[in-house]
């Protein structure tokens, strides 16, 4: 069969559509955007009926998966990592719960932090949720592993975690296709109270997932993802996570490595193989994208007599993303780099689409502002941030989804009156809906500007749950009509905005203001694509 | 004997870096060859500065990412992109780059600055693709003049290029696919004439 040269998130979606999926539920976030984006797309999903959404933010992701799971159906949920924070209560009691048809959630980190505001990682999650993890290496294995990580779910009935980082997601590469899979036919759990977490049950359950765990070690030792290979010089033993390892191989070109190998793929750790090389090399060296997991499991608190090298000890940076040549470093080899950048190279930050929306809206704001003066406006993430640079700089915060109403409402207790809070639309039906019900009911002195755009830009242009329906959502909470004001950013119309924004600012209570215009982007897209239309029709 | 070019791709969110990776990657995959590609998504996207490292090879390749002092050559869109990758480039490798800046900074360095810099590397090739675009009737195709122009360092066969043109640009109609073969050309045929070898 021909190769298919496809993303590693492709390579997931492709695997799951292969491996019998029946459900992909997502909320975007970089780098996870496009496997949801695959499948939504795919001729083959549709056929098969595979359902594809974008779900109004990564809990709800979870929760549906899991209630396509107790339909005994296949179910994949995928997020970014700091989108399983926000799932993170369905995920961890999905562990408890267990399954009945199988469910993979993905977690694309991104270490470095490329496109993000953090760089967690999610192999914690795993460990604490006492789920086994899949780490991929290379696109083949990403889609190799989505067969497996399903039988996985199935044969121990609980969930399973895949975790990915930015490289690999971004990255493309040949892979070959499996057999296809049917999906599976709908069926209720065996256990009719499996899923009720009342104390008396999940105790039960919860022993139950503790009693798993020898046995998910074993399934470690055995599936083939984890690989020791052996090598001569016992001097040193490598244990390399995921991406990882391509950096290893990248420094021995000729497949060559002197060392005992453990390939990391799939956890619980394989402790056979752990204890292994360990106990047979003086020192060993651990090579992981993210935080120092392994590394931190093998050292714990007193194991500083243990010879571990790795982030912990400064042989490799304790942040960032690895690469060939800060393995190359770890090795004992040195850093080989060309010419340094010349001086006259500036940066070049990303910015607001020439006549972006937000723009409109931000002049139009920072005017009004003026009066008050600078530090009240509390933002969110989006596009929108990016006014946080000049020129606008009209923001003081961008922390977590839905977090500038609440911040708002908070400094508006404290005093800071009036307080603003901009929030772009799929944020505020990802996250900020909540927030504005408890500055309704404190009626707190606070301005919101949902913009409107129709779109969830940052990520490419994604449906928009908030679409059409802001306004009267806002009403519905609670918000008084005659403080909900609806306005166009545009050029043009700068003086009325300012007026309109001047007036809620002065207004002592709750009162939100919509700049409401499609973003350019998905504006051209569409044109294009209606003009494509007419020239076939 | 092995074959490697290791390309990092270069130039502003928006500028179509992918689509020279997209062709390049078709070719090397008909020619059989392993390829890893990886590409910038998400935040850098919206007029940042984006790369895209691209490994051909005869042999697995094991990381997505070329080690810095490894890569074969810099294929930039944008002078100024060409000169932020250059702790890539090994010693004896090649900067094949457009002339014409995209100015959207307010502290972009004088373009002279610029170009002499890229001038005084020892292999380069230094091209304004937008003018030679816009001369054989097609401003949009400036990506495929800087490819045509890369193609006297690339190790595949000028007619696999232009077959994968056709394959990547088929859907488009045949007018696209003859502008992009006429773009292609242009650069192959100038960068043979003005390549700078010290
Ligand atoms: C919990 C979480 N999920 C996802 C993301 C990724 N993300 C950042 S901004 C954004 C879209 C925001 O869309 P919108 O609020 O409509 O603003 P726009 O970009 O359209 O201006 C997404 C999905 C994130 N940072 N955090
Ligand atoms: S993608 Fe849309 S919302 Fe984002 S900066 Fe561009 S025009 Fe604005």
């Amino acid at each position: 069969m021909q190769k298919m040269i496809l993303l590693g998130d492709e390579a997931i979606a492709q695997g799951a559509i292969d491996a019998g999926l029946s459900g992909i539920y997502a909320y975007p976030g970089t780098p996870s955007t496009e496997i949801t984006e695959y499948i939504i797309a795919s001729k083959e999903a549709k056929n098969n009926g595979i359902v594809a959404n974008w779900t109004a933010n990564e809990k709800t992701a979870v929760e549906t998966a899991l209630g396509m799971s107790y339909a005994g159906k296949r179910a994949m949920a995928c997020m970014k990592h700091v989108g399983l924070n926000v799932a993170a209560d369905p995920f961890i009691n999905s562990a408890v719960t267990g399954i009945n048809g199988g469910l993979i959630v993905v977690s694309a980190d991104d270490p470095s932090m490329h496109s993000s505001q953090n760089e967690q990682d999610s192999r914690f999650y795993g460990k604490f949720a006492l789920l086994p993890i899949l780490e991929p290496s290379n696109q083949q294995e990403a889609y190799d592993m989505v067969h497996y990580g399903f039988d996985l779910s199935e044969k121990y009935q609980i969930p399973v975690l895949f975790r990915i980082t930015t490289r690999l997601a971004h990255s493309r590469s040949g892979i070959e296709r499996k057999a296809k899979r049917a999906q599976n036919e709908m069926t209720l759990p065996g256990d009719l109270k499996q899923f009720v977490l009342l104390p008396a049950i999940a105790r039960r359950r919860y022993k139950g997932l503790l009693g798993l765990q020898p046995q998910l070690e074993n399934e470690s030792e055995n599936s083939g993802w984890n690989q020791y290979t052996d090598g001569p010089d016992k001097s040193l033993g490598i244990i390399a996570a995921g991406l990882a390892y391509n950096y290893l191989l990248e420094n021995f070109p000729e497949g060559n490595i002197p060392y005992p190998v453990l390939k990391i793929g799939q956890y619980p750790l394989p402790r056979l193989w752990v204890e292994k090389i360990a106990n047979e090399c003086e020192t060993l060296l651990v090579l992981e994208e993210g935080m120092p997991v392994i590394e931190e499991m093998l050292k714990g608190y007193l194991g500083n007599c243990l010879n571990i090298k790795g982030r912990l000890d400064g042989t490799l940076p304790r942040d960032g993303e690895l690469n060939p040549n800060l393995v190359a470093v770890a090795l004992g080899g040195k850093m080989i780099r060309g010419e340094e950048v010349p001086s006259l190279v500036v940066p070049r930050p990303p910015s607001l689409c020439a006549g972006c929306p937000h723009t409109d809206s931000y002049l139009a704001l920072n005017e009004a502002m003026k009066v008050y003066g600078k530090g009240r406006v509390f933002s969110d993430i989006g596009c929108y941030t990016l006014a946080a640079l000049p020129p606008l700089e009209a923001i003081n915060s961008c922390v977590d989804m839905g977090a500038s109403i609440t911040m708002a409402k908070g400094a508006a207790d404290a005093g800071l009156v009036p307080a603003v809070a901009v929030i772009g639309d799929s944020t505020f039906t990802h996250s900020g809906i909540t927030g504005l019900l408890d500055a309704v009911i404190s009626k707190s002195p606070i301005t919101i500007l949902i913009l409107d755009n129709s779109t969830t830009g940052m990520t490419g242009g994604q449906p928009s749950a908030a679409t059409g329906r802001i306004a009267e959502i806002c009403k519905g909470i609670g918000v008084e009509e005659e403080h909900i004001r609806i306005l166009k950013p545009l050029r043009k119309n700068h003086d009325e905005n300012v007026k309109i924004i001047a007036e809620e600012l002065a207004y002592p209570g709750v009162s939100v203001v919509i700049p409401t215009r499609e973003c350019v982007q998905t504006l051209n897209r569409r044109m294009r694509e209606k003009f494509k239309n007419k020239k076939t029709e | 004997m092995i074959m490697k070019n290791d390309i990092i791709l270069a130039g502003v969110g928006g500028q179509g870096i992918l689509s020279i990776a997209a062709i390049i990657g078709t070719a090397a995959v008909s020619r059989g060859l392993y390829v890893k590609q990886s590409e910038v998504h998400g935040m850098s996207q919206r007029g940042g500065d984006v790369q895209s490292h691209l490994r051909l090879s005869s042999r697995p390749i094991a990381s997505d990412l070329i080690p810095t002092g490894a890569a074969d050559m810099i294929i930039s869109v944008e002078p100024l992109e060409a000169l932020r990758y250059l702790p890539w480039l090994k010693k004896e490798g090649w900067i094949i780059t457009n002339t014409k800046p995209f100015v959207n900074i307010p502290n972009y360095p004088p373009l002279e600055e610029v170009l002499a810099t890229i001038a005084s590397k020892p292999h380069h090739v230094m091209i304004d693709a937008d003018e030679i675009a816009t001369e054989i009737g097609s401003a949009r195709s400036a990506n495929m003049v800087i490819l045509g122009a890369s193609t006297i360092c690339l190790d595949l066969p000028f007619e696999e290029l232009e077959q994968a043109i056709r394959s990547v640009f088929g859907k488009k109609g045949e007018e696209i696919v003859h502008t992009n073969l006429s773009a292609l050309r242009a650069g192959r045929d100038f960068a043979l004439q003005h390549k700078n070898q010290a």
